[in-house]
């Protein structure tokens, strides 16, 4: 590796939990497995370690990268001498159960009936995300996090770790996120879902018996949150009203640039990314609101919380709004938790998290810099 | 801006607040007096300011830092959360001046506001040249000021009579000595402890 602020070559790891999982649904699963991948070195006193919650599409994959090239997702983050500085953290990043990069999920054979699961996987939360996240923590002898963080999705994981075991994280990075979904935000679930779910290839979610994906359902569910990931500015920036073969073609061809990038994006997410995670995963977005079991009051649902926040949101991020990330800051205020917000100035709307703005990674930086380890 | 007089505002603002308060300082700059009240007071403080590098130094001071714009008001801010709402030498930065008083007096059991008196001897004179003042304490060129309100102290103090707030305590100085003979002319900075008049 040339570069030196990389991890460089990374190889995942497996791990394997055999007592019984009850789920927030009801069902249960018998054990699981996790696929996981660790950065720099655990300490003695075992107080460094960062966990990495990932995203809708993301992976246990953050830093450095495979054998074949690809590179983890926040790799612009996580390194040696980056904001989260691997020369001071061990830090971890898991693929979340239900996911399609390894750990147990729908294209795991259920043990029960020696097939794929498929629809028959259990819909996970972000609750049982974290209770397996600690157990992957106890595995690695990780009593408590230094920190826990995510963006989007993520974030709501590291806001749950501090809900749910306060005493095993010090801090939590809650970035582009919120405290649960507007209904204009499920209803994009929604109908991302039924884009999956119409597709005459999904078979009630059995398709891998019938040799299919349904792609198209995939292709389109993706192409639609594409455009809520951008900022109108940022497409009107970087694609206009510029055609890509220089002439309306009066047909239903590509005639724009934008649907050229949206059917580019659509395709390429449905030959890698599973569906039925996919719907798992919306539906976790969607159920998370720590509110609710207090009817509504989000002040009371924190009080558990003891961990130290930074939170952060992007002027243009529409689907995770600032104002989102305002209400989660005042409920920590409410309950004298110290806490951080930084609202960064970024054209790129949603997508802003995964990016390498220097307001963001400075701010970012400086609050891992003074996290004690 | 704070740094322009050096710690002796500091003092006063620390010799006003009681050992572990809650305080909130509005345009909290590098968040160096909140640090100096962790540090002399044990108080549990949060800063607020919009400045993107001002949001950095705080982070890096170890301060609690939120960015939010003030002219939005702190209207997310529950009523009596905090002891002392504190207004160091930005007050002239905002536009809702009257506005932002009442609503330092609802968030906080006491406000603090500090400012650069426009009345001073030394700004008068400039004005009577025919030129718009630049000070130690009002280091702008008015095309690049920050300031966007231009009061002197009896100008305050008239605002505060006639909206029903409170003088609880006012200090003014010069050049880090206080003033205490008229001070509208004589004092370049105003310090004042505010509460809600019963």
């Amino acid at each position: 590796m040339t570069d030196t602020r990389s991890v460089g070559l990374v190889v995942p790891q497996r791990a394997r939990f055999d007592q019984a999982l009850n789920l927030r649904s009801g069902a249960s699963l018998p054990g699981f497995e996790l696929v996981f991948e660790t950065y720099g070195e655990l300490n003695a006193d075992r107080s460094n370690a960062v966990l990495v919650c990932h995203a809708l599409s993301g992976s246990h994959h953050v830093a450095g990268v495979h054998a074949n090239g690809s590179p983890g997702w926040w790799d612009n983050l996580v390194g040696p001498g980056k904001p989260l500085d691997t020369n001071r953290f061990f830090v971890v990043g898991v693929n979340n159960l239900g996911g399609c990069y390894g750990s147990t999920g729908p294209m795991s054979i259920n043990p029960a009936t020696g097939k794929l699961y498929g629809a028959d996987f259990p819909v996970v939360t972000v609750e049982d995300w974290v209770t397996t996240q600690a157990r992957l923590a106890d595995h690695l002898g990780i009593d408590c996090w230094a920190a826990v963080l995510g963006g989007s999705l993520g974030g709501m994981q590291a806001l749950e770790w501090t809900l749910r075991y306060p005493d095993r994280i010090r801090h939590a990075l809650v970035i582009a996120s919120s405290p649960k979904l507007t209904a204009q935000n499920i209803a994009f679930n929604e109908v991302a879902r039924q884009a999956i779910l119409t597709d005459p290839d999904f078979h009630g979610g059995h398709y891998y018996e019938y040799g299919v994906v349904p792609a198209r359902g995939l292709r389109l569910a993706r192409m639609m949150g594409h455009i809520t990931y951008l900022s109108d500015d940022q497409m009107a920036e970087k694609f206009g009203r510029q055609l890509r073969d220089g002439k309306l073609k009066f047909n239903y061809e590509v005639d724009f640039q934008i649907e050229s990038y949206l059917r580019y994006q659509g395709d390429k997410f449905a030959t890698y990314f599973d569906a039925n995670t996919y719907l798992i995963t919306t539906k976790a977005l969607d159920y998370f609101d720590p509110a609710g079991a207090y009817g509504g009051d989000l002040l009371a649902a924190l009080a558990r919380a003891k961990a130290d926040f930074f939170v952060a949101s992007f002027t243009t991020d529409w689907r995770f709004a600032p104002e989102r990330s305002r209400e989660l800051v005042y409920a920590l205020l409410h309950n004298g938790l110290d806490v951080s917000y930084a609202e960064i100035e970024c054209s790129a709307g949603h997508d802003s998290f995964l990016l390498d703005d220097p307001q963001y990674h400075a701010v970012v930086g400086a609050y891992f810099d003074r996290i004690e380890t | 801006m704070t740094e322009i007089f050096g710690r002796f505002d500091f003092d006063v603002i620390a010799h006003w607040v009681r050992p572990g308060e809650r305080v909130l300082d509005l345009g909290c700059g590098d968040g160096s007096l909140l640090k100096f009240l962790a540090a002399e007071r044990g108080v549990r403080g949060y800063g607020v300011d919009n400045d993107p590098g001002n949001v950095l130094a705080c982070v890096k001071n170890g301060v609690n830092v939120l960015q939010f714009d003030l002219e939005r008001g702190l209207q997310g801010f529950e009523d009596d959360s905090f002891d002392h709402v504190i207004m160091s030498l930005s007050l002239q930065t905002v536009r809702h001046t009257e506005g932002l008083i009442r609503e330092m007096l609802r968030v906080g059991h006491e406000a603090v506001v500090s400012f650069p008196n426009f009345g001073y001897r030394r700004h008068r004179e400039a004005i009577a040249r025919g030129r718009m003042p630049v000070s130690e304490a009002l280091p702008y060129q008015w095309y690049q000021s920050p300031n966007v309100r231009f009061f002197t102290i009896a100008d305050f103090e008239a605002l505060c009579a006639d909206k029903g707030i409170e003088i609880r305590e006012g200090l003014f100085f010069d050049e880090g000595r206080e003033i205490r003979d008229d001070p509208n002319l004589n004092a370049e900075l105003a310090l004042y402890r505010l509460g809600r008049r019963l």
